[in-house]
């Protein structure tokens, strides 16, 4: 299921430019991160997707057919929604919530939770949490529940916004290994907003940098965005201007090569080199 | 205490006679409430006129409002039914406010998610705005039935009957015990609906009291 965005604008009442003339093609079952710090307008492009925001001009258009062409609920209902503060109503148990989607598209109160259930199970939760109250769960669990909501209804599509910008940061690489394998498994279309470089790094097939008012700096794989930033702003935003993605090794006593960035923060261990590597480099 | 057991019946009559009006006017003065609250937060212009407005109700003074009353709603002096609606216009003047407050407390990341997942505008406020409103509605509606419950008594000097008969015999006659015991029936029943009222907000909102519980 693929998603583009043709010239797509949003200016609000007051003025404020969110998004100015914005061009993407997301291909089907590829994971999009839209990159960008407050103020890029990455939210807004999210929501342009299933009608939380509307364009000011331009189309969203998915598998080619104008979003603005369908019932702004419909829509919803096809497409999952993860957000940063989990957003899980706190006054149902954690199943209903998961429930909510099914249970709105017409699925009895059975169906629904017997498929709540096996989400729990997909996104790594035991299923007996189900009937906790979200208020009972921990930062990263209730992310966990966000994520098997969203999966509730089968979408193709999933925009998520900051879904782990909340945890610490070890639940954090949990979680975006789940995503990950969930994606492998699932094959949906993801549309993942962060302002987290090194989570786009770790996500994406696909990284588009966002400058703010909404504008495209540099799109691209991950190793071309590393290795042949576009721009100042590029490599700002990447650290590759800072050093921080210019490394430097040295020999450790005990073998193996100590790696660093060019302001001497210590990164980690350089087990083995690629066997093309210089001879001349010593130690190994 | 013998003037007590003595008018056991007639003290029980007249408490039947106090919830007799008050229940009525608490269940009309939540049910005209809500939709003002309602009305007020979705013309935001207008809230504060709205909320402010009904608030200051509650300085209309009780005696020329039971004189004007039946002329407004065309009722006998002495029908029940004016000060039901009297009382119904002070609970609420007290409650709009707590309303539209609670109804606007709801959490912005709730609501958000709920339009996410594709509720439509009314759906969400039956599924998500109003019972997560429900704890500031419920506080609400305990100082409204404490209120009504106390302010019930002034029907007795336009001749309804309720606890308040008790005080306006008691210092007529001058038994002190007939005071007395309107002013104990009184607070039991302003304490004993309250305890419902607390008693019913847990059946209908587990999620708030486990909220506060310690999780795993």
């Amino acid at each position: 299921m693929g998603i583009e965005f043709r010239r797509v604008t949003k200016t609000y009442p007051d003025g404020t430019r969110a998004v100015g003339d914005f061009s993407l093609v997301v291909p089907s079952h590829s994971l999009t991160v839209l990159l960008g710090s407050s103020g890029s307008g990455k939210t807004t492009l999210l929501r342009m997707v299933n009608r939380m925001v509307d364009p000011t001009s331009g189309q969203v258009l998915i598998d080619d057919a104008d979003v603005a062409a369908e019932a702004p609920v419909a829509l919803r209902r096809r497409i999952g929604y993860v957000m940063q503060h989990s957003g899980l109503l706190p006054h149902r148990r954690v199943i209903d919530n998961v429930a909510t989607v099914p249970r709105l598209n017409g699925a009895s109160r059975r169906e629904a939770r017997e498929r709540a259930a096996e989400l729990l199970a997909v996104v790594g939760l035991d299923p007996s949490l189900g009937s906790r109250y979200p208020g009972q769960l921990s930062g990263g669990q209730q992310q966990r529940v966000g994520v098997a909501r969203a999966l509730a209804g089968d979408p193709n599509i999933l925009l998520m916004d900051e879904p782990f910008g909340s945890v610490d940061p070890l639940v954090r690489i949990e979680l975006q290994r789940e995503l990950k394998r969930i994606h492998t498994e699932l094959r949906k279309t993801i549309i993942f907003v962060t302002h987290d470089i090194d989570e786009a790094l770790t996500l994406g097939d696909q990284i588009v940098v966002l400058r703010p008012g909404g504008e495209i700096a540099q799109t691209g794989a991950p190793p071309e965005i590393v290795e042949n930033p576009r721009d100042d702003f590029v490599a700002q935003f990447l650290g590759v201007a800072g050093g921080r993605r210019s490394l430097r090794a040295t020999v450790r006593d005990d073998g193996g090569l100590s790696i660093s960035d060019s302001t001497g923060r210590p990164l980690g261990i350089l087990e083995a080199l690629p066997s093309k590597a210089p001879g001349s480099l010593p130690g190994g | 205490m013998d003037w007590i057991l003595l008018n056991l019946p007639l003290i029980a009559d007249l408490t039947f006679a106090h919830l007799a009006l008050c229940i009525p006017a608490i269940l009309l003065a939540a049910a005209v409430s809500l939709p003002v609250a309602v009305v007020a937060n979705r013309l935001r212009p207008v809230r504060e006129v709205l909320v402010s407005g009904t608030g200051l109700l509650y300085a209309v003074p009780s005696l020329p409002l039971f004189v004007v009353l039946p002329v407004v709603i065309g009722t006998g002096v002495r029908d029940p039914l004016n000060v039901v609606v009297a009382l119904a216009i002070y609970g609420t003047a007290l409650m709009v406010r707590s309303a539209a407050d609670g109804l606007d407390a709801v959490s912005a990341d709730a609501r958000t998610a709920a339009t996410a997942q594709g509720y439509s505008r009314w759906g969400r406020f039956w599924a998500v705005d109003l019972p997560l409103a429900g704890p500031a509605l419920l506080a609400g509606l305990r100082v409204v039935s404490v209120s009504t419950i106390s302010l019930v008594s002034v029907s007795a000097v336009i001749g309804v009957q309720s606890l308040g008969s008790l005080f306006t015999d008691g210092f007529q006659r001058g038994i002190v015990p007939s005071i007395m015991s309107g002013l104990v029936m009184t607070a039991v029943l302003a304490v004993g609906l309250d305890r419902l009222l607390v008693l019913a907000g847990r059946v209908c909102m587990p999620w708030s009291a486990a909220r506060e519980a310690p999780g795993r």
